[in-house]
């Protein structure tokens, strides 16, 4: 490839940019895959291999760390609350998200504007700052320690990126089908079931799962509000200095790849959300 | 029986006054239609009628019944939107049958109604498919079948040809009218465009500023405008205008020639005059061409009287350079007379 540049006398500055373009690229990649790679072959080799030397560049498909991972005490009912605590994160906010971005998309009203940026804002104060008085709080309410709880705090996580998915979602269903549906006999419910909700089922779903990662990736609050109900997260956390390496890699595959699948599959509608066309 | 009655309807959005105390009647079976420029809130009165927008104050009847508190769906109307608004996730027979299936019909007859109207639109073969697979046209075509399947009192239209390109327009234009008047249906049609006016109304309703100018028979508001402003939006190209002082009583000078006028007025006054009812003669005014442009049919002459701009469409076997000095004598039965004060006519 050096050889065809430096031959060509007219020195083809297109040719080199392009070489520097897919070098980028390829840097880039790299940088993003190396490690999941790195993560899957240990995850798919035997506890032995893990801590041998040199390493193989190519999976031996053993089950042995999985095994052991699944085998781990508490590790499957970390697994399990950190599954239930997404699965309520996710259904909270889409049922406070979705109605919100309905009506910022909607209607107009005093303080839209403002309502818009103290959505963002919530972003905006570090959550170990707010982890004290939660936990005080909680300990008062008897939340601590509950997959509720902790779905509570995940789900003020998860609205801002709801509401805001679901606005540009409602926004791209232009106001008179609902209009139509209304002069042809639908009151504003139904209109809204029969018309603007199959349309935006699918990114519904998407912000649905987007709440789920969320949940599924969050450690620090997970690790402050439990103690014996504790998330994978929190609990790989917990045991990090303790367990062994081929567990750490086992743990960190089984985070990290529902995380990807999801956000892959819903990649159109997190885009749709960031203003970039929606096709 | 509907016939449909507005009765001092006026829209303010926040300062900004849409609509001025409307009233208008429009009788049982009667195609009227909203002319105006956008902006001039004929479509915010379209939406007051259809529910879609709550007017400030007024009272709107429909056969009799008063509808202006009632939902869209109990006021007996079906709407054509400007952007078609078909369902994209039901086909067309779905979407013509949609409003049916909402009262609740049973399936033969949903089925018997669909599929007559989508005759009447020549869309049958079109039921099993889905609004991304349609053209423009086509979708429109399912637009007005879903709104005439319901079989409504009012059939209410939106500007619903200005998304289609001209040629297809003049054809919905000439069907769409065929298609209302054998629906025995009253029909209300806001556009800006004065070609499907003229071609489709029974009535034409000028808006200008949230007011209506003149409601009148389509040749009546063409020959006889009420006010300068229909004058100058009605015709293409415009009427032309020119300022008028009186000589003697009923005598009125323009451009240095004399015409017979109102009798007993103040002076001055506008003298108007359509391109078309000027010939080229020996005597009149004279004008100064300026742009000459053949348009096959007849000659568009774009002059200068005094400083105005004057137009006359002429006939296009004339042979007219620019820079000539053309006479050019008005029909005396097709000049009109505006007051410049109050704007309106005077006869």
């Amino acid at each position: 490839m050096t050889d065809a540049v430096t031959t060509d006398t007219r020195a083809d500055t297109r040719k080199a940019g392009r070489i520097l373009y897919v070098a980028s690229i390829v840097l880039l990649c790299a940088w993003v895959i190396i490690p999941i790679y790195f993560l899957l072959i240990n995850t798919l080799s035997s506890p032995e291999t893990i801590n041998s030397f040199p390493r193989s560049f190519f999976p031996e498909f053993d089950l042995g760390s999985l095994t052991f991972f699944a085998g781990f005490a508490g590790m499957l009912s970390a697994l399990k609350n950190s599954i239930l605590v997404a699965g309520m994160t996710m259904v909270m906010s889409i049922l406070i998200g979705a109605p919100a971005g309905y009506a910022l998309s909607r209607f107009e009203f005093r303080g839209k504007g403002l309502f818009r940026m103290l959505i963002l804002l919530t972003r905006a104060f570090p959550l170990p700052l707010l982890a004290l008085p939660l936990a005080v709080m909680f300990i008062r309410t008897g939340l601590d320690d509950t997959a509720f709880g902790l779905a509570l705090v995940h789900t003020t996580l998860a609205v801002p990126f709801a509401v805001l998915i679901t606005f540009s979602l409602f926004s791209g269903i232009p106001i008179e089908l609902e209009e139509a549906a209304w002069t042809l006999g639908c009151n504003r419910i139904t209109a809204f079931t029969m018309v603007v909700l199959p349309l935006i089922l699918p990114g519904i779903t998407a912000s649905a799962i987007f709440a789920f990662v969320i949940s599924w990736n969050e450690v620090f609050a997970a690790a402050v509000l439990t103690i014996e109900n504790r998330t994978l997260t929190a609990f790989l956390l917990q045991n990090l200095d303790t367990s062994p390496l081929h567990l750490k890699f086992a743990g960190g595959f089984i985070l990290v790849v529902p995380a990807l699948i999801f956000i892959f599959a819903v990649r159109k509608y997190l885009f749709a959300m960031w203003g970039i066309a929606n096709r | 029986m509907a016939e449909i009655q507005i009765k001092n309807v006026a829209k303010t959005f926040g300062a900004y006054q849409a609509l001025h105390d409307i009233n208008l009647t429009i009788a049982d079976q009667e195609f009227m239609v909203l002319l105006g420029a956008s902006g001039c809130g004929k479509s915010t009165l379209l939406r007051i009628i259809a529910g879609l927008e709550t007017a400030t104050s007024g009272e709107v009847w429909i056969g009799g019944r008063r509808i202006d508190h009632l939902s869209p769906k109990d006021r007996g109307i079906a709407m054509v939107f400007q952007n078609y608004a078909v369902f994209p996730h039901m086909t067309v027979f779905e979407n013509i049958g949609f409003g049916l299936r909402m009262q609740k019909l049973p399936k033969p007859e949903i089925t018997r109604r669909v599929e007559r109207v989508a005759t009447l639109m020549h869309i049958e073969q079109l039921l099993k498919r889905y609004s991304g697979e349609l053209s423009g046209g086509q979708r429109q075509r399912v637009a007005v079948a879903r709104a005439l399947a319901m079989e409504p009192d009012v059939i209410l239209m939106d500007e619903p040809l200005s998304n289609l390109d001209a040629l297809l327009r003049m054809e919905m234009r000439a069907e769409l009218k065929g298609v209302l008047a054998e629906s025995k249906t009253t029909a209300i049609y806001v556009t800006h465009d004065q070609v499907e006016a003229m071609s489709m109304a029974d009535r034409i309703s000028v808006m200008h500023q949230g007011n209506i100018v003149q409601s009148a028979a389509p040749i009546e508001v063409y020959r006889n405008p009420s006010a300068e402003f229909v004058a100058s939006f009605i015709g293409n190209p415009p009427m032309n205008f020119l300022p008028a002082s009186a000589s003697s009583d009923g005598k009125w000078t323009v451009a240095g020639e004399e015409f017979d006028g109102p009798k007993s007025q103040r002076s001055p006054l506008n003298f108007a005059v359509r391109p078309e009812d000027l010939r080229l003669g020996d005597t009149g005014l004279k004008a100064t061409a300026k742009v000459v442009e053949p348009l096959g049919a007849h000659l568009l002459v774009t002059c200068e009287i005094e400083g105005a701009l004057f137009r006359a469409v002429l006939d296009s076997d004339l042979n007219i350079r620019p820079g000539q000095i053309l006479k050019l004598s008005p029909q005396p039965d097709r000049v009109r007379w505006f007051d410049p004060e109050t704007t309106l006519a005077v006869a």
